[in-house]
């Protein structure tokens, strides 16, 4: 479904990584590791298509994504760093307009719903109020309602949170992929997911 | 699409809605800069009657240019206008949009408030409707042309003040035709002339800016 | 056939190979300023006739309206790089419009300030809000915010891109600022004060402008190259 080929990413005057390959397939998931600064971040922005590569081509179902366009982007779940949540909205506010940006409409039953899979229901307050990690499961209650999305490219997904919110992250994974999906993701620490491909970015280079 | 379109003006006003302040400051702006131009040059009636138009104009061009830098600068920030790239709209759409409700907020609320500047210059009230539409035509292209600048300026530092330096020339014709569209009724000729050139610049900036914006975007973002 | 057009064509796009290309070119232009410039200088101050109105003071337009038609066609030329550069993606391209800027706003001042000069002794004045005048000033409010925004920009590849749109939709404007300034100038004044209004021109005049134009226009070229070379030189790309 998706494929890279030979990617080289410079940030900054640096050449992350050179010559860079990968394919994924439908229910596949492939975890990147490496050290900060490595470009996990930059690969996955390439691979969504945010950031254009210094030379290689990444393309979905055998065509570009530069050429694509939003059609790829109607295709993927790109959760960033930032939890992309405006600080004045509520969560289920949020959530919403979220889902109707990616046009996907969702009824508010839907969206309690997801909330509540990640211990955020019925919170009506800015999510100025909320802590990081509430933050955080505000923005992966994305994931519930993606699931119409076959990729889905997650910037390390299990920062801050804790054990059961982590669990609920793993469960919707193996669920995203067991019916089709396929998951890339960038994390630290050691996830619990079972049979992810790896893909390890060293400091300066490539697989 | 336009269900897009129509949930990111809803945001986008319901946003300036929770932060009211914000937009006062800038409307507050419009009317404090037209108030200092009689304690400058002196508060003689028919001088003031004569630079009204053009004070007035120039008001609501640096009034708009405040707001402008905050277009695209908060949605960066957390992380929102990522997910606007990677939606399901077209990014000019999207990027249309954002300057809709840049005008609804900070452009539209000049046209009401003019009338009243134009009482404090003692303009004659046959004047007020070329004013208040002269505005009307103008104030969108400010914003539409305006947010080219926000998306080149995006998270450069001296932000604001250069998104003045580059719009502001842009923005001459418009205060150009703006204001002269109320100086000819005001010489008792028709301004149909001038709103119409209003009018066309309106729809010419509406059909090529947001490719400007939206590749000035993607350009910023990288 | 078609292989061999596009070689041809991009061949010169690589910065590597077009660096010392650019560095002869350059020289050459610069020889060619100086001769043409003696010559327009020539014909202007001593072949021309006086001016029956203005005397000697008009003569100043030899290099006053020369440096006019340079600034608008700089202008043009940077945008037509920038539109190359976003097109084709080349880095060449981007860096050529980068170098003309500077060159665009020193004839556009150029123009300013010696049409300033001829608006002294002509109507006594330093400075007259004229159309032509008042469009040169917002020219140069363009040139100056293009370099200020490349300026701002760390990114060299940004930079490029960014002023490239600035140029675009810059470029797009100026015959609009044009026409509305000129509008706006008979609104304020009438038909008074002008200097746009030349003396009628004896084919000496016109010769003289003509030589000091193509003069400014082998200098912008020497100028605009040799800094096109410096730049692919802070980016690392001119090779050996």
């Amino acid at each position: 479904m998706l494929e890279a080929i030979e990617l080289e990413c410079e940030r900054g005057g640096r050449k992350l990584f050179r010559g860079l390959s990968l394919a994924l397939g439908a229910g596949e998931r492939l975890r990147i590791v490496g050290p900060n600064g490595s470009g996990k971040t930059s690969l996955l922005r390439i691979l969504c298509g945010l950031l254009a590569p210094a030379a290689g081509e990444v393309r979905w179902q055998g065509r570009s994504i530069e050429s694509l366009r939003e059609e790829y982007a109607r295709h993927l779940v790109y959760l960033g760093h930032a939890p992309a949540i405006k600080d004045d909205l509520s969560a289920a506010e949020n959530l919403a307009i979220a889902c109707t940006l990616a046009g996907r409409s969702a009824s508010s039953a839907e969206i309690s719903g997801a909330l509540e899979r990640f211990g955020l229901g019925g919170s009506a307050a800015p999510t100025r109020r909320l802590s990081q990690g509430q933050r955080k499961r505000a923005a992966l209650a994305r994931l519930p309602l993606s699931a119409q999305a076959p990729l889905w490219l997650l910037d390390e997904p299990y920062a801050a949170l804790d054990t059961a919110a982590a669990r609920t992250v793993d469960s919707l994974v193996q669920a995203h992929a067991a019916s089709g999906g396929a998951v890339v993701f960038t994390t630290h620490q050691e996830a619990g997911i079972p049979g992810a491909k790896v893909l390890e970015l060293e400091g300066s280079l490539r697989v | 699409m336009f269900s897009i379109a129509r949930c990111l003006v809803m945001r986008d006003l319901l946003l300036a809605w929770r932060r009211k302040g914000d937009v006062g400051t800038a409307l507050l702006f419009f009317v404090i800069v037209a108030s200092l131009f009689p304690l400058g040059v002196g508060a003689e009636p028919n001088l003031l009657r004569a630079i009204a138009p053009g004070v007035i104009w120039v008001a609501a061009l640096l009034s708009s240019m405040l707001s402008l830098s905050r277009l695209f600068a908060a949605d960066h920030a957390d992380g929102t206008l990522e997910q606007m790239l990677l939606g399901a709209a077209p990014l000019g759409v999207v990027v249309a949009a954002k300057a809709a409700a840049h005008w609804l907020v900070a452009g539209l609320p000049l046209v009401a408030i003019a009338p009243l500047i134009a009482l404090q210059y003692d303009v004659s009230p046959a004047l007020y409707p070329v004013l208040a539409l002269s505005l009307l035509l103008g104030t969108p292209v400010l914003s539409l042309v305006g947010a080219v600048g926000a998306a080149l300026t995006l998270g450069l530092r001296g932000g604001g003040v250069l998104l003045a330096l580059l719009v502001l020339p842009l923005d001459v014709p418009i205060l150009v035709m703006g204001a002269g569209s109320v100086e000819v009724a005001a010489a008792g000729l028709s301004p149909a002339g001038q709103l119409l050139l209003l009018g066309a610049a309106l729809v010419v900036a509406a059909t090529f800016t947001p490719w400007a914006i939206a590749a000035a975007l993607r350009i910023s973002i990288e | 056939m078609t292989d061999a057009m596009s070689i041809k064509w991009f061949w010169f796009a690589s910065p590597q190979t077009f660096y010392p290309l650019a560095g002869w070119v350059a020289r050459a232009s610069g020889i060619l300023a100086a001769l043409l410039a003696a010559a327009g200088l020539y014909v202007g101050f001593f072949v021309a006739p006086t001016d029956a109105t203005q005397g000697e003071a008009y003569r100043i337009i030899f290099i006053h309206v020369p440096a006019a038609w340079m600034s608008m066609f700089l202008y043009v030329v940077m945008a037509f790089w920038a539109a190359i550069g976003l097109a084709f993606n080349t880095r060449l391209s981007g860096m050529m419009a980068r170098a003309l800027a500077p060159t665009g706003a020193l004839f556009t001042f150029l123009a300013l300030w010696t049409g300033s000069l001829w608006g002294r002794p002509t109507w006594g004045a330093w400075w007259v809000w004229d159309a032509r005048l008042t469009s040169e000033l917002i020219l140069l409010f363009l040139y100056l915010g293009f370099m200020a925004l490349q300026a701002a920009i760390d990114d060299p590849r940004r930079g490029d891109r960014a002023g490239a749109v600035l140029a675009i939709v810059g470029v797009v404007n100026i015959p609009i600022i044009y026409y509305s300034v000129q509008w706006w100038n008979t609104l304020h004044q009438g038909a008074s004060v002008s200097l746009t209004r030349s003396p009628t021109m004896a084919a000496q005049m016109v010769a003289g402008m003509l030589l000091m134009a193509l003069a400014f226009w082998m200098y912008s070229i020497a100028v605009s190259l040799a800094r096109v070379r410096r730049i692919i030189e802070e980016r690392g790309e001119a090779g050996t």
